[in-house]
């Protein structure tokens, strides 16, 4: 279960997160909503360590660690991972290079046995061939050239591959048209299971339509100020995010 | 402009200091004070030794300024050595002051390698310093027959310590002859090396170069290249990996004198510590060298707070129908894909190591022979 309590979080003197508090247990969906500048991507970089969001106050447990005395890389062993909203290109790293050379990492650092490279390249060509990737597209550098969902399908392959038990996804739709949407949907229902959580952070409800969250959280303000089932997504929707807005002021 | 230096080591006022134009960066005077005692002449090396010894048996190896030990006996056909009091000075010894020197101390005169019409040929040329606070001088010419095709394996092999290695190699490619030249060099942290190249370009020839260097305390590896002939073509491209407090300057001067010349210029760096890097490439068109096409790129990273880069591109153009461009970037790695790396569970130093590499090897990727882009890519992977 993930655990955050009384979480805050500033980016240089500017405090974004004011005491966020929110538990997802495992196997369970839950999605952030909230308007544009309420902290939502500033929660998921804070989860996954990113240099400059630093955590004043507050506490994040996952899997019985204290997730905030970790780095980046030691918290994606843990099986933290943060699918971008936009992801990075790596110029001159090929996408399974890349992959690859991430994965061993996680498993060195948990101290299992690495992946040959016969093995990875059975399981990446079974994974692109289920998001419907080209093969090839792999063996180009990491997101250079490619376009929105591209680079949001080499997220979720990413996903599949690395098999993380925290998913965060900032903005997943973002960029992408109804197919893509779709694809990259089936794609991260595909990894729901019992020890799982994850976190869907987004500002419509569209994407609630393909990936069904269990609960749903409004940020705003840098709080939590309300919580529900699916339903509130709907709401939200329709009403806008004034009413928490006034509240939240 | 600088009056034609005539360098005397027993003079101190005849050294390039950074008062000096083309030497402001490589403050040679700072370093070299006296003239060292002469380097002891080696007993007969390690021959087919060297990064390039999987690649050719063709060897010559120079050691401490004198030739040491050539393959003789098994150098195929087509590979000629011979040895010559030489001319005083080379042609551009006005230019460069360091490579006049070194003709003129040249203890063997000048060795001369001849690449000959038929299959094409590949030849380790090694350059050994193994001295103790003393110097020594080499003269090398290589020549590359009309339409002849070679592989020139240069190493520089550096042991002892505060040593000074002064080369000269004078190149000529003949009429539609190739010549592609891979130098690598490691050197102890407290040498001084300078080594001047001079290209002349015949009618349709090619030349193609990449310097590797890792640095010593002052190590300069200057080429000048002249397009004499029209429809010459040359790739030139340097890499560098710094760390410490070691010095690399990569300097060249490109002149096109004939028409219809290309010229692919492109360097990557790196440097850490306190350690720096020297670029000064310059590229003329000159009157009348019409249809030139003349590209250059200099690209740094500086990683850490104390490193040093210098970059000095020129263009100087005379003539009116030509393409010519440059671009000159230093920066650091990029922090948002270091984060995104690290995000994905690759350690911070892995994560670093990989993006440099990814920087740098693009260089290395414009190596044709096949061999020598694999001990290239070696070279650069173990300095990471």
């Amino acid at each position: 279960m993930l655990s955050i309590s009384n979480l805050h979080v500033s980016v240089g003197d500017k405090p974004i997160l004011k005491g966020l508090t929110l538990d997802v247990p495992a196997g369970e969906v839950h999605a952030i909503m909230g308007p544009n500048g309420a902290g939502k991507s500033t929660l998921g970089y804070a989860l996954s360590g990113r240099p400059g969001y630093e955590a004043t106050e507050g506490a994040v447990a996952w899997k019985g660690a204290d997730l905030l005395a970790l780095d980046p890389a030691e918290r994606a062993a843990k099986g933290v991972f943060l699918s971008f909203q936009y992801p990075l290109e790596i110029p001159g790293v090929p996408a399974m290079t890349f992959i690859r050379t991430a994965l061993n990492a996680q498993k060195r650092a948990r101290g299992e046995e690495e992946v040959s490279a016969p093995a990875f390249l059975k399981l990446v060509r079974a994974a692109s061939t289920a998001l419907k990737m080209d093969f090839d597209m792999l063996k180009r550098p990491l997101n250079v050239g490619f376009s929105g969902g591209e680079k949001k399908r080499m997220e979720i392959l990413q996903m599949a591959l690395l098999e993380p038990s925290l998913l965060i996804l900032d903005e997943t739709d973002s960029g992408l048209d109804i197919d893509a949407l779709r694809i990259v949907a089936d794609g991260v229902n595909a990894m729901r299971s019992p020890d799982r959580s994850m976190l869907v952070i987004t500002h419509y409800q569209r994407l609630l339509d393909y990936i069904k969250p269990d609960r749903v959280h409004v940020l705003v303000g840098g709080r939590i100020v309300a919580s529900g089932g699916p339903e509130l997504a709907h709401a939200l929707e329709a009403e806008g995010y004034d009413q928490y807005m006034v509240q939240a002021a | 402009m600088n009056a034609p230096v005539r360098i005397d080591l027993k003079d101190v006022e005849t050294i390039p200091s950074r008062r000096t134009e083309a030497w402001k960066y490589s403050d040679l005077r700072r370093w070299l004070r006296d003239e060292p005692p002469l380097s002891p002449a080696l007993p007969e090396g390690e021959p087919n030794d060297g990064p390039f010894k999987a690649l050719t048996v063709n060897e010559v190896l120079i050691a401490n300024g004198r030739l040491n030990w050539w393959s003789e006996d098994a150098m195929e056909a087509g590979i000629e050595v011979s040895h010559h009091a030489g001319p005083d000075a080379p042609r551009t010894a006005d230019e460069m002051p360091m490579g006049a020197l070194a003709a003129a101390k040249a203890l063997d005169g000048v060795h001369i390698i001849t690449f000959k019409t038929g299959a094409p040929h590949v030849l380790a040329l090694r350059l050994l310093s193994d001295a103790v606070k003393t110097g020594h001088h080499a003269r090398i010419g290589v020549v590359v027959e009309a339409g002849a095709h070679a592989t020139l394996l240069e190493s520089h092999e550096g042991r002892g310590e505060a040593y000074l290695s002064n080369t000269l190699l004078e190149i000529i490619v003949e009429e539609s002859a190739t010549l592609e030249r891979i130098v690598l060099i490691d050197e102890p942290h407290d040498a001084i090396s300078v080594s001047s190249a001079e290209v002349r370009l015949s009618k349709n020839a090619a030349y193609h170069q990449t310097i590797a260097a890792s640095g010593a305390k002052l190590q300069r590896l200057e080429t000048r290249i002249a397009h004499a002939g029209e429809g010459a073509t040359v790739r030139m491209d340097g890499l560098y990996a710094l760390s410490g407090d070691r010095h690399t300057d990569l300097t060249s001067v490109v002149d096109h004198l004939a028409p219809d010349g290309l010229t692919s210029q492109l360097t990557k760096g790196v440097v850490r510590d306190t350690a720096r890097g020297v670029f000064q490439g310059k590229i003329i068109v000159e009157r009348g060298a019409d249809g030139t096409d003349a590209r250059m790129g200099h690209h740094a990273l500086i990683l850490g707070e104390r490193g040093e880069i210098d970059a000095k591109p020129e263009l100087i153009i005379y003539a009116d129908d030509v393409q010519c461009a440059h671009g000159n970037t230093v920066g650091n790695l990029d922090e948002s894909a270091l984060f995104y790396m690290q995000q994905r569970g690759i350690p911070a130093d892995e994560a670093r190591a990989l993006l440099t590499e990814a920087f740098l090897i693009e260089v290395v990727d414009r190596i044709a022979h096949e061999g020598a882009r694999e001990v290239a890519r070696t070279w650069l992977t173990d300095r990471l």
